[in-house]
């Protein structure tokens, strides 16, 4: 087993440009590309932000072609999901289910997940009503009237896109005032098949016990009084958890479990990066990925230059 | 390009390939435009070949399917059924790796 210079873990835009640079820098990068390849812009339709694309381009397209352009360059992108990282000794070591790597250098990439409202009602109902995604499962519910669930921009752009199967969207956010941009938030407000439910907090989603989704029970907060919103499906797009199971205990994380990020990209490891939502929640844009994915990647080459010529002989305590 | 070895699904031949079947079966329900259901498919492919002869690994297109899609509530894809004996004994949905559907399969081998 040889030993990497730099592997990469995660392939959305952080992961792939950090895969393009250090590849240009013929540091022949390895990419696992996880379960999620292409990460969340594999789920959303048109990106309209995206520099470049004047007319906006399709999420699954800019990551294919980002995958192929790391690939023209050398970078090498495997599938698998990586189930422990020992970070303790060096080179690191990477396990995957079949195979184990070792490198000098590494660049976490992982990412955020969509995350749960965590009712055990909605537990039970995922892939029988409850989605996380309105692209993969939209098309169930033709016809049919549903709920978002969330106050942002995934939330009105999960919206507005239901609206071309649903009979009515109702956007159940638990604030007074949408967190999202302004320009999504006019989108929303214009789309006649929306309606809003303010102030609203899911308590419930019916019905568990038949396997199917038929209303969403909501306590608003100011007044609190119940009503039961009848739904066929409901869509929860309230934010994003950071990937970062694999590193606890072992990187510095902030309460929320994001990796925490010094002098660029630099993690507390010295070896270790990071870029992309796994370690941001401020920004968390296609575009702020995909800056400190290079960043990472200028941040690992210039480590690696600093390590001796026989990189396989390098002993580092942590 | 899928595996020979995987077999297509329909509502016309559900009963007598999965509810009647001697072996437990594995059932991907997929459609054309679901992305993460494209990234399932070489997993498929490769489960088809790993358990050829002991279990019957299918796909059922549900878009072209809807009588079954709407037998088992179907509402999110992919989703993974493992049957046995004619009842859902697992069911994961969404993306899953090679190794955690193994598991599954393994217990009911």
């Amino acid at each position: 087993m040889s030993d990497r210079r730099v592997i990469i873990i995660g392939s959305g835009p952080a992961g792939l440009t950090a895969a393009l640079y250090t590849a240009r820098a013929n540091l022949k990068p390895l990419v696992i590309e996880g379960l999620e390849a292409g990460g969340q812009l594999m789920l959303t339709t048109m990106v309209e932000n995206w520099p470049g694309h004047q007319d906006g381009v399709m999420g699954p397209d800019l990551m294919a072609a980002m995958r192929a352009q790391a690939i023209r360059f050398g970078a090498e992108i495997i599938q698998g999901n990586v189930e422990t990282v020992d970070l303790s000794a060096r080179p690191f070591s990477i396990k995957l289910s079949d195979a184990e790597y070792r490198t000098h250098s590494l660049i976490i990439a992982t990412g955020a997940s969509a995350r749960l409202l965590g009712l055990p009602s909605e537990r039970a109902l995922i892939g029988h009503g409850v989605s996380t995604c309105a692209t993969c499962d939209g098309f169930f519910f033709r016809g049919k009237p549903i709920a978002v669930v969330g106050g942002g921009d995934s939330a009105m752009e999960e919206a507005i896109f239901l609206t071309k199967f649903a009979s009515h969207v109702t956007v159940v956010h638990r604030r007074d005032t949408l967190r999202a941009s302004k320009i999504m938030q006019d989108k929303a407000f214009a789309n006649p098949k929306i309606s809003f439910e303010w102030n609203a907090e899911v308590e419930e989603v019916r019905d568990a016990g038949k396997g199917e989704v038929s209303a969403l029970v909501i306590r608003n907060s100011q007044s609190g009084e119940r009503k039961s919103l009848p739904v066929d499906g409901v869509f929860v797009a309230i934010g994003h958890n950071p990937n970062t199971k694999l590193f606890q205990g072992q990187l510095d994380m902030d309460a929320n479990g994001y990796l925490v990020t010094h002098t660029g990209t630099r993690t507390n490891i010295p070896g270790v990066f990071a870029a992309g939502d796994v370690q941001d929640h401020v920004y968390r844009q296609a575009i702020t990925a995909a800056g400190t994915g290079c960043m990472a990647a200028i941040d690992a080459e210039k480590y690696l230059e600093g390590l001796p010529q026989h990189l396989g002989e390098v002993q580092v305590s942590a | 390009m899928a595996s020979e070895k995987v077999q297509t699904l329909t509502d016309t031949n559900f009963e007598q390939s999965v509810i009647k079947a001697n072996q437990p079966v594995l059932v991907d329900f997929w459609a054309e435009w679901c992305g993460p259901c494209r990234r399932l498919a070489p997993t498929i492919d490769e489960l088809a070949t790993d358990y050829d002869g002991r279990v019957v690994i299918g796909k059922l297109n549900v878009d072209e399917n809807p009588a079954i899609q709407s037998r088992y509530s179907i509402m999110g894809i992919p989703t993974v059924l493992i049957f046995k004996g004619g009842e859902i004994v697992e069911q994961v949905v969404g993306l899953a790796d090679k190794s955690a559907l193994k598991k599954l399969i393994d217990k009911h081998i």
